[in-house]
């Protein structure tokens, strides 16, 4: 993974000290609420319902076990003992104290962490795939690419006060885990006729109240290019982007305004002046040099000899459902990737506590090369585990309730933190996933169902990513009244789609039972082994409709 | 005289802002609106002064840059710190349009963007009224690091690795 030199630790030091001073400024009278707060967004800092939020990044949801260790420190010390995984790959704190924050932020900063642009109208976190390096449909590792960029975009002058959030995501596989298309900028790696690499360029993606599928602007660009075509996209949008009105200030909203098309054709105009800029363009000695962070780890070339695996999966049927739904093939012999679940049943999903993120750490330590991700999905992966330790490994995740064998099912669902957390939200969201839980407590159930990708979000910000669900709930308040809307069909996928609405939302009461009509009315019209999304698509949305308001 | 921040000190601005209803004063240096310039260049032409120029957001570098070659100071108006076109507007007429006059922040100017001003190539800043400025100065020293060039430094972090 990447190690910090001496300017990315002189940077994050600095950082902490001038955050250090602000706060103490904020507290003594001398800044206004109005002019702290874009200062404490951009270290991460919100003002929620009952508490500050902080929120942590996490680049590319790479975290090494010392890291992982830090964050788990930082929840006992300053929190309530944990803390919450995010759909982007970054890590918050429901509970510290404002004046702790900058001693939490000096904290990150001696294991190489931060909290900078985790919020506020600036270029957030860089997420990317979390099989990034082990999977085997990959083109290239796509996290160079992202800590380049990464660079690039932290404290960038020109581009901090832009009018909205800016998100970017990479992706280096075929198969898009990274939702690329519902980004600000999605970059996906792509080999061009000539055999070079190169990215795939879509701008305009995103949720929120106006969920759009990106579009691609550039079908190549070559690797050299990519800071100069990302710095024209931003001046294009830092110039023409909306600030009158916040909800029409994001990037997606200027694009669709003007068209991909004539979007496009300014940030080639805008690229001409920057394509040539050596202060701009990437050498190949720049990206093997950062390449050589992102090598593979000392892997055993005998690992596959040993299959102890296969006779304690005969052995332990809770071993071999957990194998069989929770354990990724790898593109090494004889390892796999390892899901770690926060889905637990009476847990708030993505939630982990300070004892289970030390006992990951160790577990990566002993089996994963000492390094967890974060998954876009609000899991953690131990990407390199020896096919000759899962079982063991699985013991220990299971004594820490780590071990629910149930990714990609009904009940590993996205979740934002709701209405109690979160200042914007209209609706819980953690009461409606323990809901479901309840009601879908039969693993058999769920493995018969097959992969059913169900987000929550508690207010149309759409942080549960609730719109490329196969089944999304929205949080909505009707005269002070939780209710909820279903949209079926959403994927955030290579065939990304955006949820069809239902029909009127629903009591707060009745949500898992549609859910389950939901799911009885795919049951009964799919065939054989087709999967939910497929069935949906072929029948569309009138028998489910008619099942939900029956 | 108004106390200002000027390529790195505290000095006081020799500069009179004029109103565009405002009667122009025969000597002296000035600052008019881009409106104004734009309806009476000739007679700021004629002056015996420097003649400066003030302009929000709205207009575009371009424009401005036509006409720089008149302009001993250009002023960029943040009418809140939050509208960041100005430091787009800054960077272009330093680095593409190779404006070198004074290029000074004004309106709603305050220590926690300076550095970021100062990067994007302002090299004047009017702090507002209320604030002291040089509490403001100190802001320029927050960072000694940097990652990316802009108008201030033209070598990336990236390239000064090439050379480690």
């Amino acid at each position: 993974m990447y190690i910090y030199d001496q300017y990315d630790q002189a940077l994050v030091d600095q950082r902490v000290a001038q955050f250090r001073d602000q706060t103490r400024r904020f507290l003594a009278g001398e800044l206004s609420e109005e002019e702290f707060r874009p200062l404490r967004l951009m270290n991460g800092l919100y003002i929620q319902r009952w508490a500050p939020m902080l929120r942590v990044s996490i680049p590319y949801g790479l975290l090494s076990s010392e890291q992982l260790r830090r964050l788990a420190r930082i929840a006992r010390t300053y929190d309530k003992g944990y803390g919450h995984f995010t759909t982007r790959q970054n890590i918050q704190y429901n509970w510290p104290a404002l004046e702790k924050v900058p001693d939490i932020l000096a904290e990150l900063a001696e294991v190489q962490m931060h909290a900078i642009q985790t919020s506020g109208n600036c270029i957030r976190n860089i997420s990317s795939d979390h099989l990034a390096g082990v999977a085997d449909d990959e083109i290239e590792d796509p996290r160079p690419y992202c800590e380049i960029i990464r660079q690039w975009a932290t404290l960038h002058p020109e581009f901090s006060y832009l009018p909205r959030k800016f998100k970017i995501a990479v992706s280096g596989s075929q198969k898009d885990r990274a939702a690329t298309q519902v980004h600000d900028i999605g970059l996906q790696l792509v080999r061009n006729e000539q055999g070079e690499v190169g990215f795939e360029v879509l701008v305009g993606g995103g949720l929120g109240r106006t969920p759009i599928i990106g579009a691609v602007i550039r079908k190549f660009l070559p690797k050299r290019h990519l800071l100069s075509y990302l710095e024209a996209i931003l001046r294009v949008y830092n110039l023409y982007g909306r600030r009158d009105n916040l909800y029409k200030s994001r990037i997606k909203i200027l694009v669709k305004s003007l068209g991909p098309e004539i979007f496009a054709k300014q940030v080639e105009q805008e690229w001409e002046y920057l394509r040539d800029d050596a202060a701009l363009t990437l050498e190949n000695a720049d990206i093997e040099r950062m390449q050589q962070f992102f090598t593979l780890p000392d892997y055993d070339a005998n690992a596959a000899d040993d299959t102890r695996h296969e006779q304690q999966r005969e052995e332990d049927p809770n071993f071999a459902r957990w194998l069989a739904h929770n354990v990724l093939p790898h593109k090494q012999r004889g390892y796999r990737a390892v899901f770690v679940s926060l889905k637990a049943p009476g847990r708030a999903p993505g939630d982990m506590t300070d004892e289970q993120m030390e006992a990951v750490a160790e577990l990566a330590d002993r089996f994963s090369f000492g390094e967890a991700r974060v998954s876009h999905t609000q899991n953690l992966v131990l990407a390199d585990v020896r096919q000759a330790d899962l079982y063991e490994l699985w013991q220990a995740l299971k004594a820490q309730g780590l071990a629910t064998p149930n990714i990609g099912t009904v009940t590993d669902m996205i979740c934002c933190p709701g209405l109690d957390f979160c200042s914007l939200a209209n609706a819980g969201s953690i009461g409606i996933a323990e809901q479901i839980n309840e009601k879908f407590d039969d693993l058999d159930y769920l493995y018969d169902l097959g992969p059913v990708r169900i987000n929550m979000s508690g207010c149309m910000n759409a942080c549960g990513h609730h719109h490329v669900a196969h089944i999304g709930i929205l949080g909505v308040d009707k005269k002070g009244v939780e209710y909820y809307q279903i949209t079926l069909g959403g994927t955030s996928g290579n065939d990304a789609a955006l949820g069809d609405r239902v029909g009127p939302a629903v009591g707060k009461d009745e949500v898992a039972d549609i859910i389950g009509r939901i799911l009885k009315v795919y049951a009964e019209h799919r065939e054989e082994g087709e999967p939910f999304l497929d069935t949906y698509r072929r029948i569309g949305l009138t028998p489910f409709k008619e099942r939900i308001y029956a | 005289m108004r106390k200002i921040i000027k390529d790195g000190a505290i000095v006081e601005d020799s500069w009179i802002h004029v109103a565009d209803d405002a009667a122009l004063p025969a000597e002296g240096d000035i600052i008019v609106s881009w409106t104004r310039w734009q309806q009476e260049p000739d007679t700021l032409l004629k002056r015996n002064g420097r003649l400066g120029v003030q302009a929000t957001g709205d207009v575009a570098p371009e424009d401005l840059a036509a006409d720089r070659d008149k302009f001993s100071l250009i002023a960029l108006e943040f009418p809140a710190f939050k509208d960041g076109r100005c430091y787009s507007h800054a960077r272009l007429l330093r680095d593409r349009y190779g404006y070198r006059g004074e290029l000074r922040a004004v309106g709603d100017v305050l220590r926690d963007q300076l550095f970021y001003m100062h990067r994007v190539g302002f090299n004047a800043f009017e702090v507002r009224e209320d604030r002291d400025p040089e509490q403001a100065l100190q802001a320029l020293k927050d960072f000694d690091v940097i990652y990316q060039a802009a108008a201030d430094v033209h070598e990336p972090v990236w390239r000064r690795r090439r050379s480690a």
